[in-house]
């Protein structure tokens, strides 16, 4: 199946060559890091993770978004969901490995990896989330291929791929659970620990990854003559609403406990977030740049006329998919790190280096779903051809 | 891996002669521990190699610190982190590298410290009893801080191979050849008591001192409540350069001087609230 | 394809292939000669013998790292009877106490055998630190 990955067109072949190209330089500066630590980056000894970190916790969120589609179609037999599924399942490999990507650069000694392997540490989440993500990620690859691989040959996919496919739900859920877990367990860092965080952690992923699978089905519908339909478009609009507006009001709960309550030691990154701290405000504009674009996403959404109109709801996936990246990966690191647990205010900035690295697994990322997603349209091309 | 290779060393006397016990009593053959006993204990050769610590090690059934911080003048915080400093080949961010020795080294990060012992005041080393009516005295008087050795320790339970763990006597120690510098000991511990070797730091340490290695980059490192040198006999260095400002012990033994500090004053803990159960005491 | 180019494809492979010999014609390639210190030969004895300690010294240093930085034992008793500190740098009793020349102890068989252990990252030559 993979020879359809290396027919393509001109655009196809350009694409690539310019997504290539910013690995390229992005693994120029990886050497770098490599060679001489992570000092080339903007973290520091109270804000110790950063933008990998970060855009990794937001990844998770993106491939757990994949069970939105899985659900629907395996669970409910929601059959305008039939050509779609692959997609989500697809969009899931493609975020996973940019997840274990974006781990990688972060660790200070990363010839050392195996070793969470050779010392397993059941009592560390970072151990669990390796095995639920690395779990999700086979159960991916798996039944995405055997699928599009049945459908291509206009027979049933195999019967053992349906206990996969359900296990893929439980993983779907437990991957961004146990992301959420590394956090919300820290005793002393105020912001991370409320119960919280994992629902709100899978509401925002529940509408980043569907917002973002509707981007994806505008630019297949552009680019192939593969079209996944208008109306489960629209279906996934709703859901992409409902968890929103579910984000946003899990956050306002967060805000309500923390300043009715007026426990300093959770306030102050809620201040540090959206008001500033003791003068440090990097990040007050992003903050409310992202509320802003939540609710109006939201109001888009709500208001049928809006949400099903077509040129509209590009720009109202890409509000949510911005506002959802800055509030669970920008604020929501930085966020718990500052204050410090000392409370000393040190604000931190990615350098460019870092941004660099950061888009270089983007791209790599973007290769990835590209091929994977080549194949699925023109497999479907093809069956329908 | 691990597991295939041939290993040259046993666990240490005491599991041997246990191992040994118990496969003698298996083969009704009790003679047998006593002839091993006597091999293994007799000074003379034996035949697996014996590994213990050093008879002079100071030892405890948990190790702890009391600080009293009436005693802690700014010369006695220059002296203690210095000391620590030294001992450790901790590197120092402000001074300016060999060029010679080391050329091409780049500007360090001020932000990207390291410390395993430093000076705090009063409401960054005790933020949660910040106060507005607080006496003067306390706002201004400096504070020394450093790791804690939680019982509960929160670093310990985060980190993902083991690299930090704790002994049994209590210390929470780190193992630089296994950190793999995820850095979630240092999110887990609510103290900030970690720092990163976000850098290569030998340009910035003033006198290598052979005693103690110096760290690659890439790894976490906080204070080992002087592990090596309690090993041989002596005093952790801040408890040396201290001037009776800080003092170790056992905190299970009723007739430590640590016990009895603790008895006849009234110490605080840092963020007592969170149940992570610090070793070190603060005498006010 | 032709069979000539296959053949020369193969060829060139086999040149590339071998290029680490290539590299090495000419080289001398003798074995590094070892010189033991003072205090090392009058010691007579070292953990294990000669040839053992040759093969095996590295497995040696895995356990003693993990012995005494995990359950701080620090002393070994070799079964040739002699106390060893187990450490690679520090004091008279560990390795480099003994073997005071790591350029012509360790370095020189290092370097010949290409290997580049990091152990020397984090410890120091006692030696160099002190100079
Ligand atoms: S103070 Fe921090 S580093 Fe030290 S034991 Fe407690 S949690 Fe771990
Ligand atoms: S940085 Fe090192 S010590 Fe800290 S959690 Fe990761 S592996 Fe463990
Ligand atoms: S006990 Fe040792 S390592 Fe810890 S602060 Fe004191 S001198 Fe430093």
């Amino acid at each position: 199946m993979l020879e359809i990955a290396i027919k393509g067109s001109k655009k196809y072949w350009i694409w690539l060559g310019a997504l290539l190209a910013v690995m390229t330089a992005a693994f120029a500066v990886y050497i770098d890091q490599f060679m001489n630590g992570l000092m080339i980056t903007g973290m520091s000894r109270d804000v110790s993770w950063g933008f990998y970190i970060a855009n990794f916790t937001f990844l998770v969120g993106v491939a757990a978004g994949g069970v939105m589609v899985v659900i629907p179609y395996y669970l409910h037999n929601y059959e305008k969901f039939h050509r779609i599924t692959i997609l989500g399942e697809f969009l899931a490999v493609a975020s996973l490995i940019m997840c274990l990507m974006f781990i990688v650069a972060d660790l200070g000694q990363p010839t050392r990896m195996l070793n969470v392997l050779l010392y397993p540490t059941p009592n560390s989440m970072l151990f669990w989330d390796m095995c639920v993500l690395n779990g999700y990620l086979f159960l991916n690859i798996v039944i995405g291929w055997k699928v599009l691989e049945a459908e291509r040959n206009q027979v049933k996919p195999p019967e053992w791929t349906k206990p996969l496919i359900y296990l893929s739900i439980p993983f779907a859920i437990g991957i961004h659970t146990v992301t959420a877990y590394l956090y919300c367990g820290l005793p002393g860092r105020g912001f991370w620990l409320t119960a919280i965080l994992a629902p709100r952690f899978l509401a925002s992923a529940f509408a980043a990854g569907p917002s973002f699978l509707i981007l994806l089905c505008y630019i297949v519908r552009k680019f192939t003559k593969f079209d996944p339909g208008w109306e489960a478009m629209q279906t996934l609009s709703k859901i992409v609403c409902y968890a929103l507006i579910a984000n946003v009001f899990f956050f306002f709960c967060e805000v309500f406990v923390v300043f009715y309550s007026k426990i300093p030691g959770h306030m102050s990154h809620i201040k540090y977030l959206f008001f500033g701290l003791h003068g440090h405000d990097a990040l007050v504009p992003w903050m409310w740049t992202s509320m802003t674009l939540m609710f109006v996403a939201i109001g888009l959404l709500l208001v049928p006329a809006l949400r099903n109109n077509q040129t509209l709801l590009p720009f109202t996936c890409i509000m949510v998919f911005v506002g959802t990246w800055i509030d669970k990966s920008l604020g929501m690191i930085s966020g718990g790190f500052v204050p410090s647990p000392l409370h000393h205010v040190t604000e931190y900035i990615p350098t460019v280096q870092e941004v660099v690295i950061s888009l270089g697994v983007l791209a790599t990322g973007l290769l990835i779903l590209t091929v994977l997603f080549k194949l699925a349209a023109t497999v479907k091309e093809e069956v329908r051809g | 891996m691990k597991k295939s290779r041939k290993s040259f060393l046993k666990k240490s006397r005491r599991s041997f002669l246990k191992a040994a016990g118990i496969s003698a009593v298996a083969i009704g053959a009790a003679p047998a521990i006593k002839a091993v006993a006597v091999a293994s204990g007799g000074g003379s050769a034996s035949s697996i190699p014996v590994v213990s610590p050093k008879a002079e090690a100071l030892t405890a059934k948990r190790w702890g610190m009391v600080i009293d911080t009436s005693k802690i003048t700014d010369e006695v915080v220059e002296g203690v982190t210095a000391a620590c400093r030294n001992a450790h080949n901790i590197p120092d961010f402000t001074i300016e590298p060999d060029a010679e020795k080391y050329p091409n080294t780049r500007p360090a990060k001020k932000m990207q410290e390291i410390k395993w012992i430093w000076e705090e005041h009063y409401q960054y080393a005790f933020p949660e009893m910040e106060d507005e009516f607080l006496a003067e005295k306390y706002k201004s008087l400096p504070f020394l801080v450093t790791c804690n050795h939680c019982k509960n320790a929160p670093c310990v339970q985060a980190c993902p191979t083991k690299a930090t763990f704790k002994r049994e006597d209590g210390i929470v120690i780190m193992d630089f050849h296994r950190c793999i510098g995820c850095r979630f000991c240092m999110a887990a511990c609510p103290y900030g008591s970690r720092s990163f070797n976000f850098r290569d730091s030998r340009p910035f340490i003033e006198k290598i001192n052979p005693e103690f290695p110096v760290r690659s980059k890439g790894v976490v490192e906080k204070c080992n409540l002087c592990a090596e040198r309690l090993a041989k006999g002596e005093q952790p260095a801040c408890v040396e350069a201290s001037e009776g400002a800080i003092v170790v012990g056992d905190l299970e033994n009723p007739e430590s001087e640590v016990r009895v500090l603790l008895n006849e004053n009234y110490a605080i803990r840092r963020k007592q609230e969170l149940g992570t159960e610090p070793s070190v005491y603060y005498i006010m | 394809m032709s069979k000539n180019a296959i053949i020369a494809g193969l060829v060139v492979f086999v040149i590339a292939a071998l290029f680490p010999f290539w590299f090495n014609i000419g080289g001398t390639n003798a074995a590094p000669e070892i010189e033991l210190s003072a205090k090392a030969k009058a010691a007579k004895k070292c953990v294990l013998d000669k040839y053992d300690m040759r093969a095996n010294h590295m497995t040696i240093l895995d356990d003693w790292r993990d012995s005494v930085v995990r359950d701080s034992d620090r002393m070994y008793k070799s079964t040739n009877g002699k106390e060893f500190e187990m450490s690679l740098s520090t004091g008279e009793n560990s390795c480099l106490g003994c073997h005071t020349d790591k350029e012509k102890f360790c370095d020189r068989c290092h370097n010949y055998a290409s290997v580049a252990p990091y152990c020397w990252e984090c410890h120091t030559d006692p030696k160099e630190v002190t100079q």
